[in-house]
């Protein structure tokens, strides 16, 4: 697209033909209605947030407590949250083990190797195919690879395995974004210096891109923890009623299985426990506790964006002002 | 490119390179960490086509009977029939509604944040749409469920319908029964995919170099008027790479559409009626059937389908965005 040069006119200028034609009052009408539309879609998006964060802020009331947080399910009383809650977390460690090494190294090689070649693209058709699968369908690859063919049954480590394959093109796109806003300079005088290739990237690129890098793992997990059809079908939908914590014995036969420490045991998160409950639950505080377990969720999610957001900026000052 | 060149031009006066500097390690490593994408992929790609051609290979379903519009996969009914038709006409319908909702908004909204809003606008309202991304699918369909759905059948439980005088009446639909309805999962889908058809039109307008809009403008265009006439022309293939991205979403979500779609497995009749989709039968059946069974082959082939659907949809932007670069 490229914008000709203004053609001369030459020769007098009529009436009907003034190089300011003044816009009619219709299409100054229009352009007032157009204007107020476009306003309010932005304050659509606004009010919608806000009253999605207030809803579950008041349905918070009452239900999200100390006690939410700690205490295990019951049937009888509202209990808690907290074995739920801790195979997200556990869920999430897992994947970003995973995920973040392998997706950074991936991003180097977008950023720092990657040629115009049959390789490269391949690689990016590769992402793009990833990022589109529907996470159902990631999720039941999940099912037959690791449930099925390699006999693993439902286990928290299948569900991180499965959990990185559908993250890892976002962790890389992210990556390799904080590596390219690295000045081309940086690595040339790094280059001149004699430094090789990889020292530049280890010693100049990788520590120029932290907080890029960092904002990427936020954003990256805090993606992973709200994921549930992923893990439906490769980490399980059982509620555990109790965690025995201190079951650190990995000699026991029974600690794969049992103990909340290992990742080859069955790991319902807190998002498809809100699943779950909604569609096969029947308990008497079925309501209450799927609405603390949303606000809980909302409220990650809010912590890990705004949190992307105030580390990244945190890290640049340190960063460049050391 | 030409301090680069300078900087390789002194790298050679170094000593010759070592061996392992020859085979150069770290380049092998990161190259075998963005490869293993294409891995998963193709592991991807062969199992689930694998497992998703059993219902004819090895259950001997034709073809015509899968795309029959008759669901009766329980072997304890009277003759068992595999047809995915509803599955498959609720996806694109729930999905097409949802694009007719969205689609203005977002595009709305996009050129709100490139044309019309000052900074103190947009750097509220992109924060605010990056959380809009972060809401876990369930929450949404936990919303709906517990507020759109019973809003719905509330509100519009008669029957829906527009009478003009002397020729009687012209449009009549049956009102939300249970508010479990096509409509419902459109609604909430159009919230999900909002923001991202919005960001990739907004990256599509702001890719519009700015000699464009000031030329436009200098006509004595009013700004309605330069967007309409020339930003949307000339941000089009963009636009459409963002409702592409956007119906690939829509049509793969699978939790918060089976929560309030009402899951009933027959043709799309109304609006206000429950549906489903290949998503939400897949969500409600895997975990009932036997593996090997045809019931759960006729669902690994409906997410084969799936699978068609979103790589079809890469293809798709792809040749939309080389359309542009040729042009």
């Amino acid at each position: 697209m490229t914008v000709g040069a203004p053609t001369v006119r030459r020769g007098p200028i009529g009436p009907h033909q003034s190089l300011h034609r003044k816009a009619s009052r219709g299409s100054i009408l229009a352009d007032r209605v157009a204007t107020a539309a476009m306003w309010g879609t932005g304050v659509f998006v606004l009010l919608l947030l806000g009253a999605i964060i207030v809803h579950f802020a008041v349905a918070a009331i009452g239900i999200v407590s100390p006690s939410f947080v700690l205490d295990d399910p019951s049937d009888t009383v509202l209990g808690g949250i907290l074995p739920i809650l801790w195979n997200s977390i556990y869920i999430l460690a897992l994947t970003m083990l995973i995920a973040v090494p392998v997706g950074i190294l991936a991003g180097i090689y977008m950023s720092e190797y990657a040629g115009d070649n049959a390789a490269t693209n391949a690689i990016r058709f590769a992402e793009e195919s990833i990022s589109s699968v529907p996470s159902i369908v990631v999720g039941l690859f999940g099912l037959i690879l690791f449930v099925s063919a390699l006999h693993m049954g439902f286990t928290a480590l299948g569900g991180a395995m499965a959990l990185t394959m559908f993250n890892l093109p976002l962790m890389t796109r992210l990556a390799e974004q904080a590596l390219r806003a690295v000045p081309q300079e940086e690595r040339s005088a790094s280059l001149a210096l004699g430094a090789t290739k990889w020292q530049t990237i280890r010693h100049v690129v990788v520590p120029l891109a932290i907080p890029g890098l960092v904002t990427a793992v936020i954003l990256t997990a805090g993606r992973v923890f709200g994921e549930a059809a992923v893990l439906l079908f490769t980490s399980g939908t059982g509620t555990p009623a109790h965690y025995d914590f201190s079951f650190v014995n990995f000699n026991d036969p029974s600690w794969a299985t049992t103990s909340p420490w290992s990742p080859f045991r069955p790991a319902t998160t807190l998002s498809v426990y809100i699943w779950k409950l909604n569609s096969e639950g029947l308990g008497a505080f079925k309501n209450q506790i799927v609405d603390g377990s949303a606000a809980i969720l909302i409220g990650l999610v809010l912590i890990f964006n705004l949190g992307a957001r105030g580390v990244g900026r945190l890290l640049t000052r340190r960063l460049t002002a050391a | 490119m030409a301090q680069v060149t300078t900087a390789n031009r002194i790298g050679s006066l170094r000593a010759a390179p070592g061996f392992l500097e020859r085979i150069d390690i770290p380049r092998r490593v990161v190259f075998l960490a963005a490869a293993s994408m294409i891995g998963i992929v193709a592991l991807l790609l062969t199992f689930i086509t694998w497992q998703g051609l059993q219902l004819f290979l090895k259950d001997g379903v034709s073809i015509g009977q899968v795309l029959s519009p008759t669901w009766q996969p329980d072997s304890t009914s009277s003759g068992l029939n595999f047809g995915v038709l509803p599955f498959i006409a609720g996806t694109v319908f729930v999905t097409g509604v949802a694009l007719l909702i969205s689609t203005p908004l977002s595009v709305g909204l996009a050129l709100f944040l490139s044309e019309v809003a000052p900074a103190w606008a947009r750097a509220i309202v992109q924060p605010a749409l990056e959380i809009f991304v972060g809401i876990p699918s369930v929450v949404w369909g936990w919303l709906g469920l517990t507020i759109l759905v019973p809003f719905l059948s509330d509100t519009f439980h008669q029957k829906i319908a527009i009478s003009l005088p002397f020729v009687g009446e012209v449009f009549s639909m049956p009102g939300f029964l249970t508010g479990f309805s096509w409509l419902a999962g459109s609604l909430v889908l159009s919230v999900m995919i909002l923001p991202t058809i919005t960001s990739v039109s907004y990256d599509a307008f702001r890719a519009i170099p700015q000699e464009l809009r000031t030329g436009s403008l200098a006509l004595g265009t009013t700004r309605w008027q330069t967007i309409r006439h020339i930003l949307v022309p000339a941000a089009m293939s963009g636009v459409l790479t963002a409702v592409v991205l956007g119906m690939t979403r829509a049509a793969g979500e699978a939790l918060a559409v089976q929560m309030v779609i009402g899951n009933s497995p027959t043709l799309p009749a109304a609006i206000t009626q429950p549906v489903t989709t290949l998503t939400s039968q897949i969500t409600l059946d895997m975990g009932n059937t036997v593996f090997g069974e045809p019931w759960q082959d006729a669902l690994w082939t409906m997410s084969l389908v799936l699978l068609i659907i979103s790589v079809s949809s890469v293809v798709l932007v792809r040749l939309i965005n080389k359309r542009r670069m040729g042009s």
